[in-house]
């Protein structure tokens, strides 16, 4: 075990899989500089450029230009800075990668991952702010994956690179540098595998990315007021680890979902609409969504404050659910 | 170069085979053939031309008017009928219908649903070609609409910078969906842009099949040997409508005088009376490639007649790799 932030955690991982599979290569934009937020450092020096590709600033044609690489035996990693520009890009993932598994009758595979950042809570201004996961789950075919924490980050991770579908590989830049401990033995965290972060019987949040770290703050302050919660953290959206939260609202029959995304059409309305079906009748209280309010996230700090989910709104919520 | 008979026999053949092929389709079409058929009938020369300098590892991506290029490439045809007929033995198990068919066995990765998406696909498997080192060349084929939107201009640059080993063949059939091509480009020679992606472009008569093939031949020479990408604009033509689902041969949009001047210069005729000209050729023997042809797609509609229905429980398969809960 070993203290990494998660960068160097993903970093490291990004690495060893490129050193043992040599279908394994990287794409974006400065990625032979390391990236503005350093997250390919060193990478380039490591593999040359053969393996580290820079790309133009053309989201579509470079995931248009991952995906043929993935259907002909290559197993490309694809950066995108911030997910607002993954919309750039749509076609590309949700006509053609998410469906060319399907459209061909299950005779070509697209292993491509595309790395995306998402940067709300830090007066980035509207277009690079928006955490779109919700938006990936509509189309089937795609997996979406939201690590929260180094050692997270490095078993999904390696399972996103040798999966055989198109993988979102989510990552909010507060986590970048967040420490914590790393196995450095050989270890993968399969897809659709949720982990509860804490353990409580009062009730259940569900966070996940950023988020997860907001909600354990909330569950450590709750705890001084004698209020028990558990925080489950899915890990993965797509494919998404139901039964996980179906348990942990059948014990402490109250859910809260926190998300940095917005609330309308959110992952909370398609999780909290399962359990509705699934566990209906174990809810104590109304499910409740906490998200952005249905606006864009604005530059001044103060506006972007006054609507991300965070760890006082959290408890708030949840002595609210309580009482 | 020197054209041999047997080599002008073979494109001849291909350009029939398709021809016939698509007339079979109109036909099943009127009968209540389900789904939407944007057919090639005139542009046969681009298809053959292009592919015939194609290696048989070698990859094409296409369009939503795709036949010609599946076909020249030497897909499936009794699996591509069954597609059409929504059987088991479809080349995409009948997930796809006509703008998605594949044949990844023969390097045909896919037509498309999207005008331009399959652009920097064919980018990426020429990527894929240089990071494996494998001599494989990747040919894209749009057509002049595709050529004013967005991937297109992304792919050139992309595959010029990075030199990918791509042929990017434009076949410019004057209409991009019923507007003319004049009305949504302020140029009509679209090879030109290739000097703005810093790669070779040329234009190319896309009506005659040796012109297509030994022009294509030098592009797919210089992407095998490291050289680069080239974009080669085909003048052509389609003789049928937009999709069959018109009445008439686009006559709602283009006059009955350029379609009769353009049916004039048929790939086909062309080189049908090239082959008696130079006398490589008798009518017997050019009948006798005909029933050849229609045989073959004879046999496609009986395997596909014969073949049982897809099952409709195939709709929930194939969405993942490995499948999730």
């Amino acid at each position: 075990m070993k203290d990494m932030t998660y960068l160097s955690a993903v970093i490291a991982t990004l690495g060893e899989e490129m050193e043992k599979d040599n279908r394994v290569f990287l794409m974006g934009q400065n990625v032979q500089g390391g990236g503005g937020y350093k997250t390919t450092a060193g990478l380039f020096e490591r593999f040359g450029p053969d393996r580290v590709l820079d790309t133009p600033i053309a989201e579509d044609s470079s995931v248009g230009c991952a995906l043929g690489a993935a259907l002909t035996g290559m197993r490309p990693v694809l950066e995108i800075l911030f997910c607002d520009f993954a919309l750039r890009a749509m076609d590309q993932i949700a006509n053609q990668a998410a469906k060319y598994r399907y459209m061909t009758g299950g005779q070509m595979a697209a292993p491509l991952v595309l790395w995306i950042h998402c940067g709300y809570g830090g007066s980035r201004g509207i277009h690079h702010s928006q955490s779109l996961e919700s938006m990936f789950l509509h189309f089937p075919g795609l997996k979406v994956v939201l690590p929260s924490t180094p050692r997270d980050a490095k078993g999904l991770l390696k399972s996103t690179l040798r999966d055989g579908d198109p993988v979102i590989f989510m990552d909010h830049v507060s986590l970048f540098g967040k420490k914590g401990p790393v196995p450095e033995e050989e270890y993968t965290i399969p897809l659709g595998k949720a982990e509860v972060k804490r353990e409580g019987k009062d009730v259940t949040i569900v966070a996940f990315s950023a988020m997860v770290h907001e909600s354990l703050r909330a569950a450590e302050t709750l705890a001084g007021e004698g209020i028990e919660a558990e925080v489950l953290d899915p890990r993965t959206l797509l494919p998404l680890d139901l039964s996980t939260i179906v348990g942990s609202v059948r014990k402490t029959n109250r859910l809260l979902l926190v998300e940095g995304g917005n609330k309308r059409g959110g992952v909370g309305a398609d999780i909290i609409s399962s359990i509705v079906e699934e566990a209906f009748d174990y809810l104590d209280f109304p499910p409740v969504r906490l998200a952005v309010p249905d606006t864009p996230l604005p530059f001044a700090s103060q506006m972007e404050a006054l609507l991300l989910p965070n760890a006082t709104r959290i408890e708030e919520e949840v002595q609210r659910m309580l009482h | 170069m020197e054209i041999s008979k047997k080599f002008i026999i073979d494109l001849y053949s291909k350009m029939l085979l398709s021809r016939r092929f698509e007339e079979k389709v109109i036909e099943l079409y009127r009968a209540g053939l389900r789904g939407a058929y944007h057919l090639s009938i005139g542009q046969e020369a681009v298809a053959a031309g292009v592919c015939t300098a194609l290696n048989a590892d070698d990859y094409i991506l296409s369009t939503h008017r795709g036949l010609g290029h599946f076909i020249a490439k030497g897909g499936n045809l009794k699996a591509l009928m069954a597609e059409f007929m929504e059987k088991e033995t479809g080349c995409n198990k009948g997930k796809g219908g006509s703008m998605h068919m594949v044949d990844p066995g023969v390097g045909m990765l896919g037509a498309n649903g999207i005008v331009g998406s399959s652009i920097p696909i064919a980018c990426g498997a020429a990527l894929s070609a240089k990071l494996r080192g494998s001599r494989q060349v990747a040919v894209s084929f749009f057509g002049d609409g595709a050529a004013n939107n967005g991937p297109c201009h992304e792919s050139m640059n992309l595959a010029g910078v990075w030199k990918l080993p791509v042929v990017f063949v434009c076949e410019n059939n004057l209409y991009q969906a019923r507007v003319p091509s004049s009305r949504c480009a302020s140029i009509q020679d679209l090879y030109l842009r290739a000097a703005g992606y810093g790669f070779p472009g040329y234009k190319v008569d896309g009506m005659d099949v040796i012109a297509v093939y030994e022009r294509t031949r030098e592009a797919v020479n210089r992407a095998r040997n490291g050289g680069g990408p080239t974009l080669l604009e085909c003048k052509t033509y389609y003789f049928r409508g937009h999709s069959e689902a018109e009445s008439n041969p686009g006559l709602a949009y283009r006059s009955a005088e350029e379609l009769e001047s353009w049916e004039g210069k048929c790939p086909l005729q062309r080189a049908r009376t090239a082959l008696l000209q130079k006398g490589w050729g008798t009518e017997a023997e050019l009948k006798e490639i005909d029933d050849r042809c229609r045989q073959t797609v004879e046999e496609a509609v009986s395997f596909a007649v014969s073949s049982p229905k897809a099952p409709a429980e195939w709709a929930l398969l194939d969405v993942y790799y490995s499948e999730v809960g």
